[in-house]
């Protein structure tokens, strides 16, 4: 199968789904000549022309809002929001506005919208570009957020959220942009709330999103030297969350370590952990690990900012600790 | 460029001037030697070609006085005084840099002569500097804050909302807008709608236009300004017309989708805030080519001395990486009656 970027992969979505339904348009800032600062939209605007790939000035509350009004009179917005940092600007209109409305209209209007955006560490961009921020989101009812972890991942995710009838946001990690994957000529799209088993093992479950699906790939193999079976899972989306199919693996495997990008503290590990712990609390030989980015602001300093993420390292070290029985507490 | 004043009194300021604007300048050039040759982590934003704006105002200001900078933060630094050692280390993400390596090039500054930070947010420091001068108010402080944005940040709702405020309560503050002409690869009328001062004085905020390239008079504009917002007459508001030399950051080498090259060459041969400052200082016979060649070499040795110092020192201990989220409160004060 052919391979292509992850980058690649999102342009081909937005173009397959702009030419499928014409009330689709992208806005964002310099999203047109530019093709974003990552140049993941490079040649659309040639395709979709000026009036369907909408440069804005540098106002993320005013073409958040704008997208917001646009999706409840029957358009498809898809706003690109160039730092996933910068989802704080417009957190009043995703989360008071988008995500609320089909609900406060007794179900009469509806926003179907799909914010793009990104997240990711490590690019040594400092505290105000390198967060991710998904769980701030996803704690609000009315929103849909995915995380793929592959650009065949990122097509199929994309497609689906362009025709789901809810506010959908999508990270991107943008270390990832450059990554390649196989990735299909022919038409996919991958359903929300569907956990994918990239790796079935036996003795420990792993369970990342986005670029930590690649840190659980590592570690499962780190540990396969050491004849511990590691399973690797990908929840795709964090909202709806495959809640059976994570809780599955739990039972089988009986220990289980979540790892996220967010920071540890309140974020999605926490979640999925305590899921797992009530639902397979029986199942279980050992408490099930958080691993998140530390609780710090990024620091910019390559020295700092490399070990405020999980690596494959640090999720075999945990796994093994585990293993053997040792009653530790998240890293 | 504007008439001198008393250029006798006055040498010493032009002299600062020239000194502070070349400073910039080879700041820049090292820094983008740095990234070329992938000694700097990330990427960086310049300040090339847009010297005068900061050092014309930040010459009217004291130590005193506070600035809020953008993510093309680093002429903003220099010209409040900072020096080239620590900001090398800061870009590095060195223990010794000016914000001990936790900030790099967006959010670099020198806190001790009153700059309150760079941001990587646009517009993110405009509520910040109004805040800084509604402290002055509010303490009986005659210190005023320059608020350095770009024109692209005009763009941002929490300009208006804080100018509203600042003109409601005539604070010491002023809004120092960088007219570089783009913001990222979009030029600026694409983005803004209507003249750019004339959103200050729908507040009734008094707002100036001025050549950004002309570091006299971006200076005796500033002197002016500063003097009367310290009297209790501010809010005010100035529209700097400038250029960046390079692109939108030290990455965006192929441009010519968005500017042609001889747009480029028309600001760097003739309107050159350096060169046409030098001209007149011989002009005006307050230094001789080869003093003003003198000022530029030594200040080239100490850059590169810097950057060799910033180069061999040491990253943070990784212990650090905790350390500063939270600042320390005295449990004293915590206390009943405290
Ligand atoms: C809120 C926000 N939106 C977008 C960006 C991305 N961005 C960084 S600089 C920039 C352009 C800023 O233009 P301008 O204000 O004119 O400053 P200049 O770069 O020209 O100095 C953009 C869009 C950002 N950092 N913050
Ligand atoms: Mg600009």
């Amino acid at each position: 199968m052919r391979e292509i970027t992850l980058s690649q992969a999102v342009n081909e979505a937005l173009a397959e789904e702009m030419r499928r339904d014409p009330t689709t348009f992208i806005i964002g800032e310099d999203v047109a000549e530019a093709g974003t600062p990552f140049k993941v939209l490079s040649g659309l605007v040639e395709e979709f022309g000026t009036a369907r790939v909408v440069d804005t000035p540098i106002a993320e509350p005013g073409f958040m809002g704008i997208a917001v009004g646009a999706a409840m009179t029957g358009a498809r917005p898809i706003v690109d929001l160039m730092f996933g940092d910068f989802i704080f600007l417009i957190m009043d209109q995703l989360c008071n506005q988008a995500a609320k409305t089909h609900y406060m209209s007794g179900g009469r209007l509806s926003v179907p919208l799909v914010l793009r955006t990104n997240m990711g560490a490590t690019r040594r961009s400092a505290a105000q570009h390198s967060q991710s921020l998904h769980a701030l989101v996803a704690h609000i009812p009315g929103l849909k957020v995915a995380m793929p972890s592959s650009a065949y991942e990122a097509k199929g995710l994309m497609k689906t959220a362009i025709r789901e009838n809810n506010p959908v946001v999508i990270f991107e990690d943008k270390l990832m942009y450059n990554d390649k994957a196989p990735v299909p000529e022919e038409e996919y799209l991958i359903p929300f709330g569907v956990a994918n088993v990239l790796r079935e093992g036996t003795d420990i479950t792993l369970i990342g999103t986005s670029s930590m699906v690649q840190v659980c790939q590592k570690a499962a193999e780190i540990l396969a030297a050491e004849n511990i079976s590691a399973e690797v899972i990908d929840p795709r989306t964090i909202v709806p969350l495959d809640e059976e199919g994570l809780l599955k693996s739990a039972r089988k495997t009986s220990r289980v370590i979540v790892v996220d990008e967010g920071h540890q503290s309140y974020g999605v590990t926490a979640e999925i952990a305590s899921r797992i712990n009530e639902k397979a609390f029986y199942y279980l030989d050992a408490p099930v690990l958080r691993m998140g980015a530390m609780d710090v602001p990024i620091p910019f300093s390559p020295a700092l900012e490399d070990i405020t993420v999980p690596t494959p390292e640090g999720v075999a070290a945990n796994a093994r600790k585990l293993m053997s029985g040792e009653m530790i507490h998240a890293a | 460029m504007s008439p001198a004043k008393n250029t006798k009194t006055n040498s010493e300021e032009y002299l600062r001037m020239y000194t502070q604007m070349v400073r910039i300048r080879t700041f820049e050039d090292n820094a983008n030697q740095l990234y070329l040759t992938a000694k700097m982590p990330g990427l960086t934003h310049m300040y090339s070609g847009e010297e005068a704006v900061a050092v014309g105002i930040c010459e009217a200001l004291t130590d005193d006085d506070k600035i809020t900078s953008t993510h093309r933060g680093h002429g903003h630094c220099v010209a409040k005084g900072a020096n080239f050692k620590q900001m090398f280390c800061e870009l590095l993400g060195k223990e010794e840099g000016y914000c001990r390596g936790k900030g790099g090039s967006m959010h670099i500054a020198d806190q001790s002569h009153g700059n309150l930070g760079a941001n990587a947010i646009v517009g993110g420091s405009m509520g910040i500097a109004t805040g800084a001068a509604f402290t002055a108010k509010l303490l009986g402080k005659d210190d005023v804050t320059v608020c350095f944005f770009g024109d692209g940040a005009t763009a941002q709702g929490l300009m208006y909302e804080v100018m509203n405020m600042a003109a409601l309560w005539n604070l010491p503050v002023i809004y120092a807008c960088e007219n570089n002409g783009y913001s990222e690869y979009t030029r600026t009328e694409e983005i803004a709608a209507g003249s750019i001062t004339a959103r200050a004085e729908a507040f009734g905020i008094e707002a100036h236009q001025v050549d950004g390239q002309d570091v006299l008079a971006v200076n005796t504009l500033a002197q002016k300004l500063v003097a009367r917002a310290r009297n209790g007459e501010g809010p005010f508001f100035i529209e700097l017309m400038t250029y960046r030399y390079h692109g939108h950051h030290v990455g965006d080498i192929n441009r010519e989708y968005y500017r042609t090259k001889d747009e480029e060459k028309h600001w760097k041969e003739e309107r050159d805030p350096i060169t046409l400052f030098s001209a007149w200082l011989t002009k005006e016979g307050i230094a001789t080519s080869e003093e003003l060649d003198a000022i530029s070499a030594g200040v080239k040795d100490d850059a590169k001395t810097a950057v060799e110092y910033a180069l061999a020192a040491k990253y943070p201990d990784i212990s650090e990486v905790d350390m500063h989220v939270y600042a320390p409160t005295d449990p004293a004060s915590l206390t009943v009656g405290g």
